[in-house]
């Protein structure tokens, strides 16, 4: 039986690695209805482009290699970047495409990706690096003598620093003028530029913020695997996620994230033997598919209305 | 001056419904055919043929499979590799444990089990449309692989999950050089590809096209939207199983389940949005283009700078140059290669003089 919780906590840690991703679609989806593929590459991108200026700024300003110093300039320059990304995506592509079917907007996000993918290694180069973000992977004692389960120091934190976020997410969206502005822009895009909301800015400001996740996730994921190409597919993990919950919903991100994590970890360790091991690969795809088949819009989607 | 179709009166039902109804068309489609039948297998070199010729033809296939279910029927698939996958596998196991099974006939069937693939994992597509269908077709793109890596059965038990074509032999005729290669994957592609276009542009096409336009318009107007929704999936697949068969046997040799990934999925929607969504001409275009870019990029960059760049820098380049090229594609000519073609003929008819 511990040995079932201990999968379990551990799938449900992941799962919330899973939905901060999927937290990134959810925004931008919200607020433009852009279902942006490039996601995944933005993750990569921030967490190269953070380990990037980690390595060469000590040298510019003569500050000591992996001090706090380095570790918050190097922060704030890879969420200037990650800004400047966001805005210069809205501005080249998303305008240029404003009234096209959404199949052609996600076409676009794909084109994007890889754009973003040899853009971020052509900079930095494609070696796999380590990212240091000072939490060890380490189980909790007390949680171990006590209860005999393992839970590392380090998912635990991420999980904490993930819920932070979506609460000052939510609290952004609920209570904040901009968080109305993008929740009005999410319902209607033209009732709020009639009453004077300027779109603009707030494709840009949601492009911002996904970046801004996207760090996040960058971060915890470069920490947890190292910093590589592989990243790029935390986009593909989130996928399901996104389908479970809704594409249009935070908090269905984060259940949604729970599921699959917990299904996914529970399936692979109780399941898997019987069939070969691995299925990790493909069961949170399966999974949603049957999972639509029943209730297509998701947890929490919004029911569509088809009308001739 | 040499493009016009003035004079050219169809006074027969036969003449109306032709798949070319200008006359210069027609005559340069079949200089075109004589050309890469009869002048390029005797020109062209065995490196031209077997590393750029015949994956041409092998994507251009791939890529007219899924332009049927993308372009044609407007159902998002991301998971065309899964089903040249599933027709490669299933044309070397009738191969290997039918004794005495003609080739051809074990690619077909070989087609026939990806379109039954295909089918199972177009079944939901009745319920879920846009995104999340490409969700659920990913789920076909990675259990599949799952599958033929997971039962060696698959693969005749083989250590590693690779298997070996078989030797090519149609009615006592061994395929072995490059040139026969070339001009059995030509021939196949030619009359799939003839297929496609009668069918897109007969019954069958027209109720793909409703239902891409407006399924429930579709619905109201009496097309049921099952049927045909699966029947793309069926035909789409088929194409796709075939041309992994083909990828299997006249390009490579020897395929591994995981060649067949997600990045060739990828690869093949590339084709059809640069080639153009909705187009026969523009999947052989998108596919020529897609194989010619690596090659060209290389040799440019190779001209260009030699051997000073950083290691990995010429593939970064290349995603990014693919990135920016589909990004450009879709905000310039949604319609991709094919659209411009079709403005270049048009301009051709009123060359010199363009009113």
């Amino acid at each position: 039986m511990t040995f079932f919780f201990e999968v379990l906590i551990g799938g449900l840690l992941s799962g919330v690695l899973y939905a901060l991703v999927a937290l990134g679609f959810v925004l931008i989806f919200k607020a433009s209805g852009v279902f942006n593929f490039a996601q995944g590459a933005m993750v990569f991108f921030a967490a190269l482009t953070f380990v990037g200026f980690t390595e060469v700024l000590p040298g510019w300003f003569g500050l000591e290699p992996g001090s706090r110093a380095v570790f918050w300039l190097a922060f704030a320059l890879a969420l200037a970047s990650m800004i400047l990304l966001g805005v210069a995506t809205e501005k080249v592509v998303l305008r240029k495409l404003v009234n096209q079917p959404p199949i052609t907007l996600f076409m676009a996000t794909i084109g994007l990706t890889f754009f973003i993918e040899g853009f971020a290694q052509a900079i930095w180069g494609a070696n796999v690096r380590g990212l240091d973000l000072g939490i060890a992977d380490e189980p909790i004692l007390w949680v171990l003598d006590e209860y005999n389960l393992i839970i590392s120091k380090f998912d635990l934190t991420a999980a904490g620093i993930a819920l932070v976020m979506f609460v000052v997410l939510a609290l952004m969206f609920q209570y904040t003028k901009v968080g109305r502005a993008l929740r009005a822009v999410a319902d209607d895009h033209q009732a709020a530029l009639s009453v004077g909301i300027p779109l603009k800015h707030i494709w840009a400001i949601v492009w911002g913020v996904a970046g801004f996740v996207a760090l996040i996730a960058g971060l915890i994921w470069g920490a947890r695997s190292g910093v590589q190409f592989a990243l790029t597919f935390t986009a593909l993990k989130a996928l399901p996620v996104l389908i479970l919950g809704g594409f249009t919903s935070v908090p269905g991100a984060i259940l949604g994230g729970l599921i699959i994590g917990a299904s996914e970890k529970l399936a692979e360790v109780f399941v898997g033997p019987y069939v070969g091991g691995g299925i990790e690969s493909w069961f949170p795809y399966i999974l949603a598919m049957f999972f639509l088949l029943i209730r297509p819009e998701g947890l929490f989607g919004e029911k569509h209305i088809d009308r001739v | 001056m040499l493009y016009r179709e003035a004079g050219q009166f169809k006074t027969t039902y036969q003449e109306d419904a032709q798949i070319f109804p200008i006359r210069q068309d027609r005559i340069g489609f079949f200089a075109l055919l004589a050309f890469f039948f009869l002048v390029v297998p005797v020109v062209a070199d065995q490196y031209w043929l077997q590393a750029i010729l015949i994956p041409t033809l092998i994507f251009s296939l791939a890529a007219l499979g899924l332009n049927i279910l993308t372009g044609y029927a407007g159902q998002l698939s991301l998971g065309s590799a899964a089903f040249m996958a599933v027709g490669a596998f299933a044309t070397y196991n009738f191969m290997l444990r039918i004794d005495g099974m003609p080739f051809l006939l074990a690619v077909v069937l070989g087609g026939l089990c990806a379109a039954a693939v295909g089918i199972l994992f177009g079944l939901p597509s009745l319920r879920i449309k846009g995104f999340y269908l490409a969700v659920a077709t990913l789920a076909a793109q990675f259990f599949i692989v799952w599958a033929l890596v997971k039962f060696p059965w698959f693969s005749n038990y083989s250590s590693s999950g690779v298997i070996t074509a078989q030797e090519v032999n149609i009615l006592g005729y061994a395929f072995t050089t490059p040139e026969s290669k070339y001009l059995l994957t030509l021939a196949i592609v030619t009359v799939l590809a003839l297929a496609a276009k009668n069918m897109v542009r007969s019954t069958t096409g027209r109720k793909w096209m409703a239902v891409r336009d407006m399924d429930v318009a579709a619905e109201v107007i009496g097309i049921r939207l099952m049927r045909t929704k699966l029947q793309a999936f069926a035909v789409s697949s088929f194409y796709c199983g075939v041309a992994g068969a083909l990828y299997a046997y006249t390009y490579l040799g020897t395929v591994e389940p995981e060649g067949f990934n997600l990045d060739l999925s990828f690869k093949i929607l590339f084709m059809i949005i640069i080639g153009g969504v909705g187009s026969i001409l523009g999947s052989f275009l998108g596919a020529a283009f897609i194989v010619l870019l690596p090659i060209f990029l290389n040799v440019i960059l190779h001209s260009a700078v030699g051997e000073a760049l950083p290691p990995g820098f010429g593939s970064s380049l290349e995603l990014m140059i693919f990135g920016a090229l589909i990004i450009f594609f879709l905000i310039v000519e949604p319609h991709g290669m094919a659209r411009l073609w079709q403005i270049a003929k048009e301009k051709l008819r009123l060359w010199p003089f363009p009113h």
